[in-house]
């Protein structure tokens, strides 16, 4: 167990350097001077190096290096260019909406792909099963950036139930959630469906069966909880996507989050607060990929008493 | 769903994208007594907000989604497999690297990545494709260094290796080909993202640049207007559904066919 922990720490560390490193050369792809970019053509000579030197640019490419790793593990992202505000202080107001929305989306997904995943596997090619596997197969093929304004049509302008966009109080919150959970509920539908029919044709269920457990119990008790774990894994995993679909959700809807903010930064050209963007995503999904890694090693007792992999 | 649906869509798809040319389409054309028509026996799909037809934009969206999508994964599959599989073979230190850069693409979640490529190196087609590729080789990647792993130490490897045969010999005349299932089917599902991707791009105003119609930024545009016209943001959706859904399904019928390990999606 301690050597999959070390080891799986490690390479999340490896990781987190790596991602790091690319975020850093992002801004080199920016095509020619990317300090003329920013400032626009018509800018003065004076302000282009106040700039470059202020961002670091003007240095060999190996200082600029270690000045943005001391400066990340210092948390000093450095400033925003469009608004002149420390980036950190800029992303910790940001955080908040993002969490939410990513939170809400999951919950989404988890209420609405159990109970259907659940059903389809028990009733196995019935209309249900069809039923659900007709929304997964809808859920996974309609984008984000479609299901939104979808959404809105239907309930906000057609009905009048929900407010359009914005931040105000649960109900604001209800179309963006759904838009985010959709997709996820409609994977994580099919995995649950197939790893549970997987689990079920196991001896032990039969066992289960045989000493006269009710049909509730075996499914709950043996069924589920063996399906859990590869269940667990794709959730970890597909929480990037939940991530990248969150920025997109977040345009449809105006949400305050930091999807808008990195969209925003794009096109002001403030780059030091994409590549910031950038990079605290992409960090969340490293963590919480290896939190998901750790969770299923000490679920499984085959991990947790094996002693590595 | 039975077969023709699927097939009937992506062939439209197909031929829209491939002879759209020949229908002397006008997307850019301005009808300014036509602006935000709904659709009507005479103009299927009516106008947007500038009077332009949608039908028009619609089909010259299918030919930038299609152009860009079979780059892309083509691009993509041709980079990964050849890192993947002389990874997978040559093993050593290079493997380890390999597996290692996998793993820090992996780490950008979802689009992320080539949003921030996108937002960087600027607007264009072009652009677009190098951002999605740059996302897009390394499902292939892992995929050809796992397949290829379970099956260089078969007797016919073995046997060309020990016959002097070269590594680039031996990779895609002794491994490949029998990698081409999985791959095949890998690639059919990564069209459907790419699609999705590039609109995606383009919704967010990274991609394909206006005037150039594209399905994405024609649902941007229509977000705009969809109380008095909601037919603009419904008719480049709807378009895009059916194309992710349809390959989606060739996807799962290809698995099915070819018999790869049906068991994981069933």
């Amino acid at each position: 167990m301690l050597n999959f922990l070390l080891s799986r720490l490690l390479s999340a560390l490896f990781v987190i350097f790596g991602v790091s490193c690319l975020v850093f050369f992002l801004i080199h792809l920016v095509p020619g001077d990317p300090v003329e970019v920013m400032l626009g053509e018509s800018s003065q000579p004076a302000d282009r190096e106040a700039l470059r030197a202020a961002l670091g640019l003007d240095q060999p490419i190996g200082v600029q290096l270690i000045n943005y790793f001391h400066g990340l593990l210092h948390f000093d992202l450095g400033e925003s260019l469009h608004s002149k505000r420390p980036i950190a202080d800029i992303l910790m107001e940001r955080i908040p909406a993002t969490a939410t929305l990513a939170a809400a989306g999951l919950l989404v997904a988890v209420v609405i792909a159990f109970p259907l995943g659940i059903m389809a596997a028990m009733k196995k090619d019935s209309a249900w099963d069809s039923g659900a596997m007709l929304f997964s197969l809808f859920g996974i093929s309609i984008p984000n950036f479609w299901m939104g304004p979808l959404l809105i049509l239907f309930f906000s302008l057609w009905l009048g139930w929900l407010p359009v966009s914005g931040q105000s109080g649960v109900a604001s919150l209800v179309l963006p959630a759904l838009t985010l959970g959709t997709a996820l509920a409609a994977i994580l539908a099919r995995m649950i469906r197939a790893t549970l029919l997987e689990v079920m044709g196991e001896d032990y269920i039969r066992t289960a069966r045989a000493k006269g457990l009710s049909e509730r119990a075996v499914i709950v008790n043996h069924g589920l909880k063996n399906a859990m774990l590869p269940v667990i894994t794709l959730l970890g995993l597909q929480l990037g996507a939940l991530l990248g679909g969150a920025m997109i959700t977040e345009i449809v809807f105006s949400w305050p989050g930091i999807g808008q903010l990195t969209i925003d930064a794009i096109n002001r050209r403030d780059y030091p607060v994409v590549q910031a963007c950038i990079l605290l995503i992409s960090l969340t999904y490293v963590v919480v990929n290896t939190l998901t890694d750790l969770v299923y090693a000490w679920m499984d007792p085959r991990i947790r008493l094996g002693g590595g992999r | 769903m039975r077969l023709w649906f699927p097939a009937v869509i992506f062939l439209l798809w197909l031929v829209l994208a491939l002879f759209g040319p020949l229908f002397a389409l006008s997307p850019d054309h301005i009808e300014l007594s036509r602006i935000l028509l709904p659709p009507d026996s005479h103009e299927w799909f009516g106008y947007d907000d500038l009077g332009r037809s949608l039908w028009d934009r619609l089909i010259v969206g299918a030919q930038t989604s299609f152009i860009v999508s079979i780059a892309v994964v083509t691009i993509s599959l041709l980079i990964g497999v050849t890192i993947g599989s002389l990874s997978a073979f040559v093993g050593g230190w290079f493997d380890h690297l390999v597996v290692r850069i996998i793993d820090i693409f992996l780490a950008f979640p979802g689009i992320l990545l080539a949003i921030a490529l996108a937002g960087l190196m600027g607007p264009g087609i072009d652009n677009v494709v190098i951002a999605l590729c740059v996302v897009g080789w390394v499902g292939f990647a892992r995929l050809s260094r796992a397949q290829v792993m379970t099956l260089k130490n078969r007797d016919h490897v073995q046997a060309a290796i020990a016959l002097g045969a070269g590594r680039s010999r031996i990779i895609f005349k002794h491994l490949v080909p029998l990698i081409a299932a999985p791959l095949i089917i890998e690639a059919t599902f990564a069209i459907a993202s790419v699609v999705i991707a590039e609109a995606g791009l383009s919704f967010l105003g990274l991609g394909i640049q206006p005037p150039t119609p594209s399905w994405g930024s024609m649902i941007r545009d229509g977000t705009r207007y969809m109380l008095v016209a909601p037919h603009m943001v419904l008719v480049p959706g709807i378009a895009l559904m059916l194309v992710v859904l349809s390959v989606n399904l060739l996807g799962d019928r290809l698995r099915d066919w070819l018999d790869v390990r049906t068991r994981d999606r069933n």
